[in-house]
């Protein structure tokens, strides 16, 4: 390409680049989909764990979200208040950032997990601190900082119970919302029992499983130096951060440390104060099946007397630039997190999380890894696959995200294998010409014929094919022909 | 190039391609169907406050004092933020002058404070830190809250608590005490957070 023909190419610097790199392991599948989801389907503890879980919480959002009459208007105004941020993205993110700083903050930007991981640990270091008290966060999972912290030599303390499940088990979180949703009570108790110091409670019951986690992290969050948050929302207008949590874990964090950062995806914008509303009765409902989570924290640069003194403001691209980039794709930034398609999905049910090697799993994890870091990247290509395109995901979307929409939009565009192409291409060749297509059927017809045979008991299925064609029956069963075509049927019954 | 430069260079990019401009409809809901304080909308407040574990109480002028010594039995040291009304102070009121340490903050027993709003559809307070509740700290450690709400602050949804809430102030909207779903998806209440929240409703 050359720079006249292409006027855009002079921006050069500014393409939207997807994450990328070694930093971009925590959204990048090691493994084909298909593959890590046969190996957990044999796990039948995890498939139990996994579908009293997801049922408990679909009957609790169902009930919640009946009692709100004018839910879908809800949807509809949320999404299109999204699509309005991704459209003016350099604007609002201006705005924010000028709004923050002009409130105490300091404002960020980071290109990459790189450039953010660096900021984060240059801030920590700075305060000396050996270690620091972590809000849950998914945007710091996503560019892995924990890990970086800890090569360094920090502590990076998980506060959230869920969270601390999962580090204390050295374990990878499998849900957005329940990073441990893969443990039952009592194995909970038993990794409670080898690693967490002064451990007492002679019982699973989770409200002591809970109590013996607020003693173990009383002390860290009384003398915590430095707190990481990531941020549910960020409003424009304003410059405040939204925290939405259950537990005080994070308004521990947010409160008590002198230091506070904040790592913030630039999707997370909203306009105006007044359009958390909407957000605030959708979250909650969509999330935990709760009217509204027990503590919200909503804050503003840094108020003398309350809270720290220090707010760092990190702003993350990492791939959002070039999923705003695609037409279809974008949609998948409105998402706010809630976890409600991971609920529903049939497929996320008996997979479990840790199938898509992402710490983005189920549905929306298998339109955004594969956005983010582009689909060459590891096997994110197989993502888009990791679903049965029930619906169910866009049904229970709060944001509206047609996710079935995407997940065929990146089976289209993504790379195929060679065989699927050859395939594909004779085939359109074959159907664009109505006597090729007949010609076509009847020897399929016939050469199936000693088949029909075989498979009578089976309802004439064929369970393994020979290659290329072996890659569709590996997980599915193939019908044979029919004997008849529908046009030779109709002539023979009606003419 | 700056990083930041660079950020906003990539987005412009990505959106150079031409897209249908989008205007919200922002037709959100500013006031409820019951006035703020309307009986029905403190009913639906206690209703909601009790389901998510709360305990509520309500009181009049004349009643209040005998409905907080109710909700503080058995403390010893309850800490105040500086503004609290006068005639609410207990006895054993410790004010909050900001010098309090983390570690004193642990070791009273109660906080008692004002709040600026309350939503009753979801049972949720909101406290901006004004005098009459204090820095957040002090609402956060210790491990049982008081809270008294004024009738006529109690709207009925959160998109009204919005529009009562100064966003230049650090703001908490509290829905019950402090739960957890994070073990098999059952709710438990009392995690990091007071595990026992008492509100009074007054009416004044
Ligand atoms: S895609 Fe929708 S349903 Fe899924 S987590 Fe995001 S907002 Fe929730």
């Amino acid at each position: 390409m050359t720079g006249s023909a292409q006027p855009r190419r002079v921006v050069a610097l500014g393409m939207p680049r997807h994450a990328t790199g070694p930093l971009a392991a925590p959204i990048t599948a090691p493994e084909p989909f298909a593959d890590a989801a046969a190996r957990k389907l044999k796990d039948t503890q995890l498939r139990a764990n996994l579908g009293h879980a997801t049922r408990t919480i679909r009957d609790k959002r169902a009930a919640v979200v009946a009692e709100v009459d004018d839910w879908e208007a809800l949807r509809d105004r949320a999404a299109a208040v999204k699509d309005d941020v991704i459209a003016r993205l350099p604007e609002l993110l201006a705005r924010f950032a000028s709004a923050a700083t002009a409130a105490g903050a300091t404002v960020h930007h980071a290109a990459d997990a790189q450039q953010a991981n660096d900021i984060v640990l240059g801030l920590v270091q700075a305060e000396q601190a050996d270690r620091v008290v972590k809000v849950k966060s998914m945007t710091t999972q996503e560019i892995g900082l924990n890990e970086v912290l800890e090569a360094a030599g920090i502590a990076a303390i998980e506060t959230d119970l869920a969270e601390l499940i999962v580090q204390l088990a050295h374990d990878k979180p499998s849900h957005i919302l329940v990073p441990a949703i893969h443990y039952n009570r009592s194995q909970i108790r038993d990794l409670f029992a080898l690693r967490m110091p002064g451990f007492a409670a002679d019982s699973d019951d989770p409200a002591q499983l809970a109590g013996a986690a607020r003693r173990y992290l009383r002390e860290q969050f009384l003398s915590a130096q430095v707190g990481v948050c990531g941020a549910n929302f960020a409003v424009a207008e304003t410059g405040s951060l939204v925290i939405v949590e259950s537990e005080g874990n994070g308004r521990m964090c947010l409160t008590l440390p002198r230091t506070l950062i904040a790592v913030v995806g630039i999707e997370k914008l909203v306009p105006h104060m007044a359009d958390l509303g909407d957000f605030l009765r959708l979250l909650p409902r969509s999330s935990t099946g709760e009217r509204m989570n027990p503590y919200t924290s909503i804050f503003t640069g840094v108020t003398p007397g309350d809270g720290p003194q220090q707010l760092h403001i990190v702003l993350l691209d990492n791939g959002r630039g070039a999923v705003a980039a695609d037409p279809v794709g974008k949609q998948a930034l409105r998402c706010i997190r809630c976890s409600a398609c991971l609920n529903v999905c049939p497929v996320y049910e008996r997979v479990g999380g840790h199938a898509y090697g992402s710490v983005y799993p189920g549905p929306i994890g298998a339109i955004l890894s594969p956005q983010l870091t582009g689909q060459q990247a590891g096997h994110n290509r197989s993502l888009p696959y990791a679903s049965t395109l029930c619906g169910a995901c866009y049904d229970v979307c709060p944001v509206k995200i047609n996710i079935p929409e995407i997940l065929v939009h990146l089976r289209q565009t993504g790379p195929k294998p060679l065989a699927e192409r050859q395939l594909m291409s004779a085939l359109s060749w074959v159907m664009r010409d109505r006597r090729r297509w007949k010609a076509a059927l009847r020897a399929a017809r016939a050469g199936s014929a000693p088949l029909r045979l075989m498979t009578r008991r089976r309802g004439h299925t064929l369970r393994r094919a020979p290659w290329p064609l072996s890659a569709w029956t590996a997980h599915r069963d193939a019908p044979l022909p029919a004997q008849e075509s529908f046009r030779d049927w109709w002539r023979r019954t009606h003419e | 190039m700056t990083a930041r430069d660079e950020v906003l260079a990539r987005i412009r990019y990505a959106l150079s391609a031409p897209a249908d401009p989008v205007d919200p409809p922002r037709d959100y809901r500013r006031t409820g169907e019951h006035a703020p304080g309307a009986p029905q909308l403190l009913q639906l407040l206690t209703e909601r406050l009790t389901d998510y574990k709360a305990t509520v109480h309500s009181a009049t002028p004349q009643t209040l004092g005998s409905v907080l010594a109710t909700a503080l039995h058995g403390t010893h040291r309850v800490v105040v933020p500086p503004g609290l009304p006068e005639e609410w102070m207990p006895a054993s009121a410790v004010v909050d002058d900001g010098d309090l340490s983390y570690a004193d903050l642990d070791t009273v027993d109660a906080v008692l404070t004002a709040c600026v709003a309350a939503a009753a559809d979801t049972g949720t307070i909101v406290l901006d830190a004004a005098a009459d509740q204090g820095r957040r700290a002090i609402t956060l450690i210790p491990d049982r809250h008081v809270c008294v709400v004024r009738a006529a602050q109690v709207v009925q949804s959160v998109p009204e608590l919005l529009t009562r809430a100064d966003p230049r102030r650090p703001l908490t909207f509290i829905s019950g005490p402090s739960a957890t779903s994070d073990i098999e998806l059952q709710r438990v209440e009392g995690v990091h957070g007071p595990r026992n929240l008492i509100v009074v409703i007054l009416n004044d």
